[in-house]
């Protein structure tokens, strides 16, 4: 099954993504059989609340932890299947960047020394040459090496820090990024800054972005597809304007009136994890739910060309 | 000064010691926030917001005079402010995980300064907390008084958060960055829960946030910082409509908003905000202004009122009404 034009280059494909977490008195799930792709330079947003499960697939997708169950494929190689040096080595080709910035960067080590380290795990590569790569990574940020190599990240500012985390991911010239909430922690001056930059390293290397983030606007501006994730499944999939635009999934609508402040969503009760009843996981919150709903829950079905919902009864 | 003043900031100045000298995080700030209103006061990390809201609270040393409900509070002993925080000043901090005591039932917190304030008994507080989470938007408040913070979502805390802050019923609540932390559908959430507490219990509101767009359709008053002082300052619908500020202009244009255009590229700031031991001689901003002159790198611009818009702003070369939202 393709979620794309098959002429496209598939640089990440997703199968049926399980990600499972000890609880008291058993697991749960907090990424339950996800699957999608992402064609080489393309962005794909990732939308949804807190805890519905953003963050576990992207570190699933990094193989940190690994995954329950399904496959990952990074240019048709499962890397659920790899170990030690072979998922190192496959590693070099996807990085990932974080919401907090400091939290992120070994305060000991000047920024330099963080951004060589890729470098140095990967090995085969002279000290003047890694020296000389992860100066051209910082630049590459917007970050002059000369001022900013030998400093520690408490001597940046968090845009600064951002920079770097986002240099030292580059520095082995990965083709996918997967950015965790990147600017969630920082000013709409900086929040610009970034974005900008990411835009242009997709552009300029055809760079593929997983990004993740609970801010619609701002996923709305820098996708090319988006992803709508509740409650550790995907409800909605579909190139960036159609979903704004005519949203089918009575969830993605709900979240665009709510963020567009058109109808807030009023105090409903906060999602129940534990619920694992048998039909639809908005079942509960939804204003169209039959009794079909509850009873079976709906498959990421494509209704019309590239877009593919999750719903018994979409608009 | 009219009598519904409730909080006059005169020349407010905080000093701190660093390794490069004293700095002034706030800088001969004056403010006033009148009974019953919400003033959104906005900026980048790193402009004084929050150094403000301490020193009004008393928390660190300030020079200059804090006027609230009538009197002078800048020189009370720790005793008094104890008296005041609390019970007639509330606040609300950004990280409502680490404001809440991890090992105390959300129920005994709310009820903590009802009784340690206003001594009423242990069922009227309770009978009083139980409506505060109804009144927050908490479902379901009889079970979720025996709960712990850990066991409530972001959204919940925060309400709890809030709800902890209203229990003295105070006349100004500080929210220092309240939604800073939160989801974007629970922002608004928690916005218009505090326009709405605000409405019921004619309290004063001082909100902090670094997102103009935001606090845009829920504040009374905009207050603009930047480098420890006020840059401009006006009704909200005036400050939209009638922005003199190029910094102000330039944040409000990094927001990003879900029914605006696509564009293809985010207008930031560039530059970073002034370091406070190394301030620039002129305006403040120059240094990021795209529009600045030889003027603004020599003369700091004063802070100018318009009395008829009851707007101020310090410039030397404002934005026309005709750039509107302004074109940075």
């Amino acid at each position: 099954m393709s979620m794309c034009p098959t002429t496209v280059h598939q640089l990440l494909t997703i199968e049926d993504l399980v990600v499972k977490f000890p609880v008291a008195g058993g697991t749960r799930e907090a990424v339950a059989g996800v699957s999608f792709m992402i064609a080489r330079g393309e962005i794909v947003g990732l939308v949804g609340e807190s805890g519905c499960g953003k963050s576990s697939l992207a570190r699933a997708i990094m193989q940190i932890p690994r995954p329950a169950s399904g496959r990952v494929l990074l240019d048709g190689v499962d890397l659920t299947r790899l170990h030690g040096n072979e998922l190192r080595r496959i590693r070099n080709r996807m990085q990932m960047i974080f919401q907090e910035p400091l939290a992120s960067l070994n305060p000991l080590k000047t920024i330099g020394d963080s951004v060589a380290f890729p470098l140095r795990v990967a090995g085969g590569a002279t000290p003047d040459a890694i020296r000389l790569q992860s100066c051209e990574a910082l630049a590459a940020v917007g970050l002059d090496p000369d001022q900013f190599y030998h400093r520690t990240p408490a001597r940046l500012s968090g845009g600064q820090c951002q920079r770097a985390a986002i240099a030292r991911a580059l520095v082995n010239r990965p083709e996918l990024l997967v950015c965790d909430e990147p600017t969630a922690s920082l000013d709409v001056s900086v929040q610009a800054q970034i974005i900008n930059l990411l835009q242009d390293l997709n552009q300029s290397c055809r760079l593929s972005l997983l990004f993740i983030s609970h801010d619609l606007a701002l996923v709305k501006h820098i996708s090319h597809r988006v992803a709508v994730m509740y409650q550790g499944r995907l409800c909605e999939l579909a190139p960036c304007a159609t979903l704004f635009d005519a949203p089918l999934h009575p969830y993605t609508g709900a979240l665009i009136a709510a963020a567009s402040g058109s109808t807030p969503r009023g105090s409903a009760a906060p999602p129940t994890h534990g619920d694992s009843s048998a039909g639809c996981r908005f079942y509960s919150a939804c204003s169209r739910a039959a009794s079909s709903c509850r009873q079976q829950p709906p498959e990421l079905r494509q209704i019309r060309p590239e877009h593919w919902v999750a719903c018994h009864i979409p608009n | 000064m009219s009598a519904t003043e409730l909080l006059v900031l005169d020349q407010l100045t905080v000093e701190l010691q660093s390794k490069n000298g004293t700095i002034r995080p706030v800088d001969s700030l004056s403010l006033t926030l009148a009974q019953g209103q919400i003033l959104a006061l906005v900026g980048e990390s790193g402009s004084g917001k929050s150094m403000l809201c301490r020193a009004i609270l008393g928390l660190v040393a300030s020079h200059g005079r804090i006027i609230f409900d009538g009197s002078p509070i800048g020189q009370l002993s720790e005793q008094e402010l104890n008296q005041l925080r609390g019970r007639e000043i509330g606040v609300v901090l950004q990280d409502p995980l680490s404001s809440l005591n991890p090992v105390m039932t959300i129920g005994e917190q709310i009820m903590e300064p009802m009784r340690l304030h206003l001594g009423i008994g242990r069922s009227a507080a309770k009978s009083r907390a139980l409506g505060l989470l109804q009144a927050t938007g908490i479902p379901s408040p009889a079970e979720r008084f025996a709960s712990y913070p850990h066991q409530l979502s972001g959204g919940l805390r925060q309400r709890v958060a809030i709800a902890s802050a209203l229990a003295c019923e105070p006349k100004l609540l500080i929210a220092d960055e309240p939604t800073t932390a939160l989801d974007a559908t629970l922002q608004r959430e928690i916005l218009l829960l505090l326009e709405r507490l605000r409405r019921e219990r004619n309290m004063a509101i001082l909100l902090v946030s670094h997102d103009l767009g935001m606090v845009a359709d829920y504040t009374d008053q905009v207050a603009v910082m930047y480098a420890g002082r006020i840059v401009e300052q006006a009704p909200a619908a005036t400050l939209f409509s009638r922005m003199r500020m190029h910094y102000s202009a330039a944040l409000l244009n990094a927001t990003l908003r879900l029914d605006a255009p696509r564009r293809s590229r985010l207008p930031g700031i560039t530059g970073q905000p002034p370091d406070f031991s190394a301030l620039p001689p002129g305006c403040r901003f120059a240094p990021r202004c795209p529009c600045a002159g030889e003027r603004c790198q020599q003369e700091e611009p004063p802070l100018v009122s318009d009395q008829e818009l009851q707007q101020r702003y310090a410039c030397w070369f404002p934005l026309m009404s005709r750039m509107q939202g302004g074109s940075v």
